[in-house]
């Protein structure tokens, strides 16, 4: 079976500076990944890699998605051929409502695989059963997208974009930054109901608490440009007793 | 309730070209090209204007004539000096008596209509608009008339209400804006070939949206509108203006004026869709629109809303007005200026506060693409009786890439010490993030900025009745075309 996502010695530069030093990495269809590492490590910028962010340039080593090279394509083509990106800091656009953000995004990727868009009705109805789901009002997706949501409300309309976008990779960038206990579990609860036999999950995370509600199936340690150590569940526990400063050193020598 | 939530027509949108530039071939009935006293003559005698209207006219002429080096300088704008002389100014299409109905009127007129996406038979049906079309200068196709007249409403072009409703036009033509007002209102007094009037009596509330399309058609005519609102004693009228022109090599002169009269607990809103041509994306072409736009508030308790979305002409000159002349009056002004290429557009507002407790509001968005420079300029004045006086002004400008501009020019005048104003203005970019985060959601990078510019603008597209919202909307995306990737 061909993996989802396949990373082979990736390189990249950040405003000339090269932050990712070969990177490997394999996932397939069905798994939860986590990436952990210290600040600095390169976590970010390997989603953002992904995503295709300007200024992020890849200067070695593949990036296949789905059996084809992903390093050419432009953003919004990645966005379309399946690979969503849940930003660690969600943007404002103001003026603009949730839902017609959301109808534009989901209307692009509908006619990108050559199916019919959905009218205003058929959406709305669509969004409102992912709502539920998710315990979001529709008064929080009828305000301007991100503009005065608290840190919570950002996660969590990042987690109904990804519901209604049904990408097959998802990349979630420090989801948990920023949230209270309880924002916590909601936004895991989240993530967990969009686990899927057919979809490939990436959660880069600094900390472990996250990992206590979202289960990953493997862990990787990311320190100075690259994965120094992977393991299961149970890595990230040692981590978190030990904190990064072994390990990091260990990947300096 | 506007259908502001869709935006799935903008993505269509944003890659079209200028899609209005076609020309219809009719032949006009033209006026020798220049301007003199007999041009002035021929233009009256033409509409078979009684005495006082030429008069009128005549000494507007001479006023201009002896005006003629003072062109306005002081806005910030370039471009190279027009000759009057070398301009047609009367063009009409042929026709033999009045069409009585649509089925009399000129088939390509109604294949223009058809283009520009308004047939006048589905907008009878459907929106329950009447439209006054004014085509080269004549309106030939007038609906609605029955139901309105049944309200005592008159709507009709104003040739044909100085025909018919002297009195009313002798008493308002020029009270707001009067012939020596300024340069081109004063050529305009002289030259004006047509425009709308309306009448709205005491006590009515005016059953239907009103709505003009002007189309400039026949090359080198410079047009030169004239309309007239008047709103009775305690009536309410809302008009809409929209306008697309042909594509053009040379430029075309525009200066229009527009006169709004509001009495006692009377509400004029008037709202304005411009899509002129702007010229190419070098600048080649395009229309110069100069435009003299004031209401007059002049009853107690009056309100006139200017709102106005400008998209197209190269060049925009246009400071819609309100004079708060009766107590408690209010005027507002929600704008929308979009250039793009090399466009140059000088919009603004003035609010004049006479009566007491008068209060004003303006809300101006500015969006500078390309090479194009954007001005926001306007007064805010606040006489010695007005005791009370209220204003609000918020000025936002977004710039979109590095070649463009933005500038903001209010002038604030304050004779009353009870008098609060308050002036509020941003300047502001669309951020890599916001775009990052649009496409990684699956926008193309033109439908993303088209998204943001109309969140930008929403304050202002939310004023606009609901058919105007949706067609403004698409023209964001149009005008906005290669200003990006």
């Amino acid at each position: 079976m061909t993996p989802i996502l396949e990373i082979k010695n990736l390189h990249a530069l950040v405003d000339g500076k090269e932050v990712l030093k070969g990177i490997d990495l394999v996932i397939n269809a069905g798994e939860m990944h986590a990436v952990m590492g210290p600040n600095g490590s390169g976590k970010s910028t390997l989603s953002y890699v992904l995503a295709g962010r300007e200024s992020y340039e890849v200067t070695g080593g593949s990036i296949t998605y789905m059996g084809k090279d992903l390093t050419g394509l432009e953003r919004e083509i990645r966005a379309r051929e399946g690979i969503f990106l849940a930003f660690q800091y969600p943007v404002e656009i103001p003026g603009v409502a949730g839902t017609t953000f959301l109808k534009t995004a989901y209307n692009a990727i509908r006619k990108h695989r050559g199916e019919k868009e959905l009218d205003a009705m058929q959406f709305l109805k669509l969004i409102r059963e992912k709502q539920k789901e998710l315990g979001i009002t529709d008064e929080m997706v009828r305000r301007p997208v991100n503009v005065g949501f608290s840190g919570g409300e950002k996660k969590r309309n990042e987690m109904l974009q990804m519901a209604m976008l049904e990408p097959t990779l998802a990349i979630l960038d420090e989801t948990d930054s920023g949230l209270d206990i309880d924002a916590l579990k909601t936004v895991a609860d989240g993530i967990n109901a969009l686990r899927h036999p057919a979809r490939a999950m990436l959660m880069i995370t600094h900390y472990q608490r996250l990992l206590d509600y979202v289960v990953p199936d493997f862990v990787h340690v990311l320190a100075n440009g690259k994965i120094v150590r992977s393991g299961d569940k149970s890595l990230a526990l040692e981590l978190e007793k030990e904190g990064y400063g072994n390990i990091a050193a260990e990947a300096a020598a | 309730m506007t259908n502001l939530s869709e935006s799935e027509t903008i993505g269509a949108a944003t890659t079209e070209k200028y899609k209005y530039g076609f020309v219809t071939d009719i032949d006009s009935d033209m006026a020798p090209k220049g301007l003199n006293e007999d041009i002035v003559r021929f233009i009256s005698a033409k509409k078979n204007e009684p005495q006082w209207m030429l008069d009128w006219r005549l000494k507007a002429f001479r006023m201009w004539l002896d005006q003629a080096d003072e062109e306005p300088t002081w806005a910030k704008v370039s471009y190279p000096k027009i000759d009057f002389q070398d301009s047609y100014y009367y063009a009409a299409p042929k026709k033999k008596e009045g069409p009585k109905s649509l089925d009399e009127v000129d088939p390509k007129l109604l294949e223009t209509y058809e283009k520009l996406g308004i047939p006048l038979y589905e907008q009878k049906m459907l929106a329950g608009v009447a439209v006054d079309a004014v085509f080269d200068s004549v309106s030939v196709a007038t609906t609605f008339k029955a139901e309105l007249e049944k309200h005592g409403v008159i709507f009709c072009s104003i040739s044909e209400a100085v025909q018919k409703h002297p009195e009313l036009v002798k008493k308002y033509l020029g009270s707001v804006v009067p012939a020596a007002d300024n340069f081109y209102a004063t050529l305009n007094s002289a030259v004006f070939t047509d425009g709308s009037f309306v009448y709205v009596p005491e006590g009515v509330r005016c059953p239907m949206e009103l709505s003009t399309y002007f189309r400039i058609n026949a090359a080198q005519t410079g047009q030169f509108e004239r309309t007239l609102i008047i709103a009775d004693k305690g009536s309410y009228v809302s008009y809409l203006e929209g306008c697309t022109a042909p594509m053009r090599d040379e430029h075309q002169l525009h200066a229009a004026v527009v006169e709004l009269v509001a009495m006692d607990d009377a509400e004029i809103k008037y709202s304005t869709v411009q899509n002129w041509y702007p010229g190419d994306e070098n600048g080649v072409g395009g229309i110069y629109n100069f435009v003299t736009k004031r209401g007059a508030c002049r009853g107690k308790n009056s309100k006139i809303s200017w709102t106005q979305v400008e998209t197209g002409s190269a060049i925009t000159w246009k400071y819609p007005s309100c004079i708060l002349q009766g107590d408690n009056s209010v005027g507002e002004f929600y704008s929308i200026a979009i250039t793009n290429n090399r466009q140059q557009a000088d919009t603004g507002t003035k609010m004049i506060h006479m009566g007491k407790n008068t209060k004003s509001r303006i809300i101006s968005k500015g969006i500078s693409a390309g090479k194009a420079d954007s001005t926001y300029r306007g007064l805010v004045k606040v006489m010695p009786n007005a005791e009370g006086a209220r204003n609000f002004t918020q000025c936002d400008s977004l710039l979109i890439g590095d070649k463009c501009g933005a500038h903001t020019v209010p002038y604030i005048e304050v004779r009353n010490k009870t008098a609060q104003v308050e002036h509020e203005a941003t300047t502001s970019k669309i951020s890599e993030e916001q775009l990052l985060y649009c496409r990684q959601r699956g926008l193309s990078e033109e439908d993303a900025t088209t998204l943001i510019v109309n969140g930008f603008c929403r304050q202002v597209l939310q004023e606009l009745p609901m058919e105007f919202a949706v067609e403004a909307q698409k023209l964001v995306g149009i005008s906005l075309e290669g200003s990006v990737g």
